[in-house]
């Protein structure tokens, strides 16, 4: 091709640039490259220093026995962040028990079954729990939750004692308001993610269903949930890396308290908790600070594998997603026809 | 014409209760939204007053125990320096994702890491700034400026992943045009790309804004406390989010009322901010 371009002056053939009017693209290209690996070195970077500060508490009481054991004595310089752990697991379980199963269901109300014109109200409305500021759920938790909710707390505890983990004196702030709080906090993203995962599922599958006699239930039952379950689970490990991290709504109603209750109405601690509220006093004390921090690196590396798990998960549904595009565009796919019974 | 056969009563029944189930948990989940607003608007209201918005909390221990003037301007000055360093960074990495990176590997390390930064708790991002900043007194102790530094490093992630997704709708055939026309990259992206991404970037920018907006836990360990007004953003300043949680601990009950004023002020603020990049999103060009 060069051979025919016509060439001034020079080697250069008239089409090509310049160097000097190359230059702006070069500073533009490695500009935003610059910039791209300045967010990656940091973000290693502020890793790599978070280790360095909690390495003094793990030396101290090395990984595993700060990690599980449970005993923690600040006045003694004692830290075992084993209630702190088992208090931010029991409170994510209970915001997934409670919060994935409505968060799916609204958005199968909400992409499947609602009338049209209530569908972007509605759609804004569940998408409006995210905007909530999480220090104003804590204020709500606070102050009407909690007050509210004891007399039914307690009636469930003595009706329902001889279920482990129930019975027992209900406390106002307690691992379970934390957990219900968290729900209401993570059923938001679960839903939008789930919308969009169930959006993409082919019309061909629904409309063959329904066209077999399925009733709209029995449709989303057999055509909707199993094309989108890994995309839902992946959503659901999202809310569940919130659920984790979150720290202002469950300082405020967990009740702080380093001990692993004995139900689930008794009050707790979360890794994400003792941090906020500690940290005036533990500031200035080198070991006490260093715990504090190992606490901050457990929940960082806590919540990587929990968001690599969810992101492989809505992954593997996006690609389904674009074989759905693809099939749409009456691409290659063969459609799986089970061979008729008896034939 | 032949009938077609009738769906047995018990499938229908059951078609019947699965419908109403699912109605109904949207029902549920529609109630915490209600009752929040309700009592932010039963208890927040009436503490607002002209007093309310033009005095700084005074530390008195009796009688009016000062409004909320300092926190919100607190939070409009971090809120505006953290947008002034994340917007343009992560909407740079987006580019550079969607017109350079593409699928390289670096670019889907730095996605990967963008990702992950999303998920990252915004405690998490506090800690670190406490580290790298407050610790090695980095320009003093406790400064406005690093608590913005910290905000910012949580909207990064959420600009950089929207940007991608609006800068991805912009279609290849306007870039292919422009390119055609003889013009060079740096003019294409400029002045082809932002320009017709521009308010999806916009919505994606707003809505990590209101998001920095509400952060209380990175502020914790970055701003350290302050009551009275100040536009210095090297020193301590108060913040809405701050100021409501330092407020709810309070035995006093004038000043209990005062974070419920303070947080019907902070998600009126987060509301509008939303409702505006809602409106931005509709007024798209894309999509």
């Amino acid at each position: 091709m060069e051979a025919h371009t016509p060439v001034i002056g020079g080697d250069r053939p008239a089409l090509e640039r310049s160097p000097l009017a190359r230059l702006p693209d070069r500073l533009l290209k490695w500009g935003l490259f610059g910039v791209s690996a300045a967010v990656l070195i940091l973000i290693v970077y502020f890793f790599i220093r978070l280790i360095g500060q909690s390495t003094l508490a793990f030396n101290r009481f090395g990984l595993f026995g700060f990690a599980f054991h449970n005993r923690w004595i600040p006045s003694r310089l004692i830290f075992g962040a084993a209630a702190m752990l088992f208090g931010t697991a029991v409170t994510s379980a209970i915001a997934l028990i409670i919060g994935v199963p409505i968060a799916v269901a609204t958005a199968l109300y909400l992409t499947q079954l609602c009338p049209r014109r209530l569908r972007g109200p509605l759609t804004i409305l569940v998408d409006l729990l995210a905007a909530v500021p999480s220090v104003v759920y804590g204020l709500w938790g606070v102050f009407v939750l909690i007050p509210k909710l004891k007399p039914a707390e307690q009636w469930f505890a003595n009706t329902f004692s001889f279920i482990p983990w129930v019975g027992g004196h209900v406390a106002g702030p307690s691992v379970f308001i934390a957990g219900l709080i968290l729900a209401i906090m993570i059923l938001p993203i679960v839903s939008a993610i789930s919308r969009e995962v169930i959006s993409t599922v082919p019309a061909e599958h629904k409309e063959a269903a329904l066209a077999l006699g399925a009733t709209r239930w029995e449709m989303i039952k057999i055509a909707v949930l199993p094309y989108s379950r890994p995309g839902i689970t992946g959503g659901a490990m999202l809310g569940l890396g919130r659920a984790l991290g979150e720290t202002i709504a469950v300082v405020l109603v967990i009740g702080d308290d380093p001990a692993i209750p004995h139900s689930i109405f008794g009050q707790g601690y979360s890794l994400a908790a003792v941090i906020a509220n500690e940290f005036g006093e533990g500031s200035n004390i080198p070991l006490y600070r260093s715990a504090l921090l190992a606490c901050g690196l457990v929940l960082f590396v806590l919540t990587l594998f929990v968001n690599g798990f969810a992101r492989g998960y809505v992954l593997r549904g996006e690609r389904k997603m674009f074989d759905g595009a693809r099939h749409r565009l009456g691409g290659v796919d063969e459609p799986e026809i089970e061979p008729a019974m008896g034939a | 014409m032949t009938e077609l056969p009738r769906i047995s009563a018990g499938r229908r029944r059951k078609d019947r209760i699965m419908r109403g189930l699912l109605a109904a948990a949207t029902g549920v989940a529609l109630v915490p939204l209600v009752l929040v607003i309700y009592y932010l608007i039963y208890k927040g209201a009436g503490q607002w007053s002209g007093q309310f918005f033009t005095s700084d909390p005074n530390g008195n221990f009796l009688g009016y125990p000062g409004g909320i003037r300092s926190a919100i301007l607190g939070t409009i000055e971090i809120v505006a320096l953290a947008t002034l360093i994340s917007v343009p960074l992560g909407i740079a990495v987006a580019l550079y994702l969607v017109e350079y990176g593409k699928k390289s590997l670096f670019a889907n390390v730095v996605r990967y890491f963008v990702d992950v930064m999303t998920g990252v708790p915004s405690i998490v991002f506090g800690l670190f700034i406490y580290i790298v900043l407050v610790v090695a007194h980095v320009g003093g102790n406790f400064t406005a400026w690093k608590g913005s530094v910290a905000i910012s490093l949580l909207m990064l992630p959420i600009v950089a992943r929207s940007a991608e997704v609006v800068l991805n709708l912009v279609p290849g055939s306007l870039r292919e045009a422009a390119l055609a026309l003889g013009a060079p990259r740096w003019r294409v992206v400029t002045r082809v790309v932002l320009p017709t991404a521009a308010s999806g970037l916009v919505t994606g920018s707003l809505l990590a804004i209101a998001r920095g907006a509400g952060e209380t836990a990175p502020l914790l360990f970055t701003l350290g406390t302050a009551n009275g007004l100040t536009f210095n953003l090297s020193q301590q300043m108060n913040t809405l989010p701050t100021q409501i949680f330092s407020d709810i601990t309070s035995p006093r009950n004038a000043i209990v009322a005062r974070a419920w004023g303070a947080a019907l002020t902070l998600v009126v603020l987060v509301l509008i901010l939303n409702l505006i990049a809602r409106a931005a999103q509709r007024r798209s060009r894309l999509a």
